[in-house]
């Protein structure tokens, strides 16, 4: 245990040496603070307001985020984490780690969204994306979609946020009806993936009709690529939100910094680059309202979305579902 | 054994030390895990992953090992323009992350494939790669180079002697089957196999991206489940258990059928062409060489093909990426094989041989997510864990690598020991010429591939990083996967081209420097 114990000496006296500026950690899924991602203009938009550094640490996922900051518990030195969905918030409070944050910010969210502990940062709704050039006339309903010869790519609600927001999307839709939609889905399924990356990644390479991503995945297909071609189907059922969300800490050593950052995250500086980098929807829609490609976008006519505490506990049992539907 | 007793001393205690820090690093972070968990069971599901992962497993590295078979032999009784080359670009698909790999195979054998549009336009019906067969295709192009490699390397240690005598006999093919390759390939075969099968047992993204739905649960991905959905480290921990305990079945087993070969000691010459003249050998060597070089290099070709134009866009991260690659794939090298030979060298003294070699493999059963987690627990009371990204990656890296060199270099240790030892210690060799002159120049050629596939899998890991790296500590494969995770495919092309050339250039240099001048 020397050089841990060394190594800690020696970052605490390098700690010392900067102590005279604050630091505010915020714990954050890797794309979240990638050079192509919001991180770099949010870390600059706020320093410019905090007399402070603040530094992104991140995990792979929200998944990877609660699991973390749960290994760590009060020792973590995040004061802030941001990326989680309400598929897992129920989970993140129960933990006990988090603090409520006691503020009111208004936001343009399809459903009302009021959590003490959690306030909103983007949001978006889960959908089927298609090539138009490839597939004329996509599915309208997971009924169709079921009965039509149209493969698709999944990801595994065990390993992934999108795969667990699929689960959901059903549960929401079809309630005990789930697990025969589910069987019907069974031969549209090409594979089901340890992620998105590896699905969307398949899916751009011809392997599927169809991927479960997001309504807003071919906005970045037309302002980053100039690539009409893709679209997300519209089901009749209504598609499924999810909501991403940050929190405080409750151990955090800079709460009134962490209460700033949260306040900051409703700001118009913090909300207008969440479009295009992160390529969701802002809690609040900027003033100069959202880029163009967003307006070709569909609307669901209907948005689902089960509370968080009820979507955590019947996530064992539609797994279990889910494994028996599929392994048939 | 025969050695004075003061460097029996030295080597087997350095040898126990190496071994005691494999121990913690595998059973002690388990440990770590557990203790936090308080409670460990398993889930109902679980009984049917530990079947699916055993199955793919024992399947995949049977395949791999037979069908290596051949191809070796071909390699090894073959000289052809280009053979040098060709042996080292068969390696490449061992050190290409996964990720990046199955999108290469999915460009060969996919559904919009080189296969199937191939199959589509003679009228004939288009097969699907995703299932079982897809999972043990995929382990199968994964493995066979490694196994490859390990069996050309049983070949070419049958000393150049015993293929003269076998020729001056009149030998026949079978014959030389029969006296030569048959034993050796009793002694060689069982630890090809039982590597594969004890990296695929650890499989995870494989499993799942082809193995086509649920059915295609491994362990690993059950692992991964519980520490990141369930935060049951508990289940975790057990599932982890149960991988050492597949793997302690696998080594006990392969044990049994090992047999050392008593070939006795030859002039060091390489063997030259010998047997196989007929034109129906010669045909098959070329068939097996041919259809392995295409299998293995034909993804990987069609993989590059597609990041080239992505070459003269790449994203300013990619520069500090490689350093980092590098740097950690230098050091963990480093100790990796030193830690390795001394191992070998306890080893082959004899005592405690047993507990050693199998100290030596228990981390190809570890799962990196629970070893990294472990890590995690342990080191976090002490100090900020993503201050130590690198550190703690180049650690976990040399751990999980060590087996590998190990298998590749003990037998040559053994071989030196049986032909030299005795010669050796009775004109009094000096501990240092007996490294210097006798030990390491035989060890060259194993020792430049081993290090050539520490360094390049270093550089190609994902493993723990993923877990610990913050925006400081970004490694190549981490790059690959944080553009594919937003949307940016080609982007991710071309940085996988960028690390698959700086695994393959690293591989290369350190594989060409172990055999060079040594084929003469």
């Amino acid at each position: 245990m020397k050089s841990p114990l060394f190594a800690a000496g020696f970052l605490a006296l390098a700690n010392l040496a900067a102590a005279e500026t604050p630091v505010l950690n915020v714990l954050t899924y890797d794309s979240f603070a990638a050079e192509w991602g919001p991180g770099p203009a949010v870390e600059k938009a706020f320093e410019a307001t905090c007399a402070c550094d603040l530094r992104f640490v991140t995990a792979g996922d929200g998944a990877a985020l609660l699991a973390r900051i749960r290994l760590e518990g009060e020792a973590s030195e995040a004061d802030v984490v941001l990326g989680l969905d309400t598929n897992l918030t129920a989970a993140a409070a129960a933990s006990g780690l988090f603090a409520p944050h006691g503020q009111t910010i208004a936001n343009d969210l399809p459903v009302p969204f009021a959590d003490p502990v959690f306030l909103p940062f983007d949001w978006g709704y889960f959908a089927f994306v298609y090539d138009k050039t490839k597939l004329a006339t996509p599915p309208a309903s997971f009924e169709a979609l079921a009965a039509a010869d149209i493969k698709i790519l999944i990801q595994d609600p065990r390993a992934s946020t999108p795969g667990l927001g699929l689960l959901m999307w059903v549960k929401a839709a079809y309630g005990d009806r789930s697990d025969e939609i589910w069987a019907g889905l069974a031969d549209n399924i090409v594979t089901v993936t340890p992620g998105w990356s590896e699905a969307y990644g398949l899916f751009l390479e011809g392997e599927a009709d169809m991927v479960l991503s997001y309504t807003t995945s071919p906005a970045y297909h037309l302002i980053a690529e100039s690539d009409d071609s893709k679209a997300a189907a519209a089901f009749d059922e209504g598609h499924y939100l999810q909501i991403e969300v940050a929190g405080k800490l409750a151990a955090s050593d800079q709460p009134a910094l962490a209460d700033a950052f949260l306040a900051f995250m409703g700001s118009e500086a913090f909300q207008a680059v969440i479009p295009e980098t992160n390529w969701m929807y802002p809690a609040k829609t900027p003033s100069a309202g959202l880029p163009d490609g967003f307006k070709t976008l569909i609307v669901p006519a209907k948005s689902l979305l089960i509370p968080a505490d009820q979507a955590e506990a019947m996530r064992a049992k539609g797994i279990e579902e889910w494994q028996t539907a599929l392994a048939k | 054994m025969a050695n004075s007793a003061g460097k029996i001393g030295a080597i087997t205690t350095s040898g126990v030390a190496i071994a005691a820090a494999l121990l913690v690093m595998c059973l002690g972070t388990l440990a770590a895990v557990l203790l936090r968990a308080g409670d460990a069971g398993f889930d109902p599901a679980d009984a049917a992953a530990i079947r699916f992962t055993v199955a793919q497993a024992a399947v995949s590295a049977l395949l791999s090992v037979l069908l290596a078979v051949p191809v070796a032999r071909a390699l090894a009784r073959r000289q052809f323009a280009g053979r040098s080359v060709l042996i080292t670009l068969l390696g490449a698909p061992f050190l290409v992350p996964v990720v990046v790999a199955v999108l290469g195979l999915l460009a060969v054998f996919g559904r919009q494939g080189v296969l199937n549009t191939g199959l589509v336009t003679l009228g004939l019906p288009a097969v699907s790669i995703y299932g079982f067969h897809g999972v043990v295709l995929a382990h199968v192009f994964f493995n066979l180079p490694l196994a490859v490699r390990m069996i050309l390397q049983g070949w070419q240690a049958i000393p150049a002697e015993r293929f003269r005598l076998g020729s001056s006999l009149g030998f026949a093919p079978s014959d030389i089957l029969r006296h030569l390759e048959r034993p050796m390939l009793r002694e060689v075969l069982p630890g090809a196999a039982l590597v594969i099968f004890t990296l695929c047992l650890s499989s995870f993204a494989v499993a799942l991206t082809l193995g086509g739905g649920p059915r295609a649960t491994t362990v690993e991905l059950a692992i991964y489940q519980a520490l990141r959905f369930d935060f049951d480290l508990g289940r975790a921990a057990m599932l982890s258990a149960t991988q050492y305990a597949l793997c302690a079945t696998a080594v006990l087993l392969s044990l049994r059928f090992v047999q050392t070969p008593g070939f006795g000691a030859g002039l060091d010459r390489t063997a030259i062409t010998w047997g196989g003249l007929g034109r129906w050998h010669r045909l098959s060597d070329g068939v097996a060489i041919g259809l392995a070089s295409l299998f293995l290099i034909l993804p990987l070709a069609l993989l590059a093909a597609r990041g080239l134009p992505a070459l003269f866009d790449l994203p300013a991260a990619v520069w500090p990426a490689i350093a980092r690659s590098l740097i950690v794939a230098g050091v963990c090298t480093a100790l990796t094989t030193i830690a390795a030979i001394l191992l070998a060298a306890a080893i082959v003294q004899g005592r405690f041989a047993k507990m050693l070699e199998f100290a030596g493999m228990l981390p190809l059963a570890a799962s990196g997510l629970v070893l990294g987690t472990g890590l995690f627990l342990i080191l976090h009371p002490w100090v900020a864990v993503e201050r130590l990204t690198l550190p703690v990656t180049t650690l976990v890296n040399a751990t999980l690598a060590l087996p590998f060199v190990l298998r590749i270099i003990l037998p040559t240790m053994r071989k030196i020991e049986a032909d030299f030892g005795r010669l050796a210690t009775s004109i009094n060799l000096s501990s240092f010429a007996r490294w210097r002159w006798l030990i390491l120049p035989r060890l060259r050629a194993p020792l430049g591939f081993a290090t050539g596939l520490v360094a390049a899998l270093s550089i190609g890991d994902l493993g723990v990083v993923a877990l610990f790296a913050g925006d400081r500590g970004v490694t190549l494969p981490l790059l690959v996967q944080r553009l594919m995770g937003a949307y940016r495919m080609e982007a991710a092309a071309g940085v996988a081209l960028v690390l698959i050339s700086v695994s393959f250039a690293v591989f290369w240099l350190l594989d060409w420097g172990g055999r060079w001048n040594a084929d003469a």
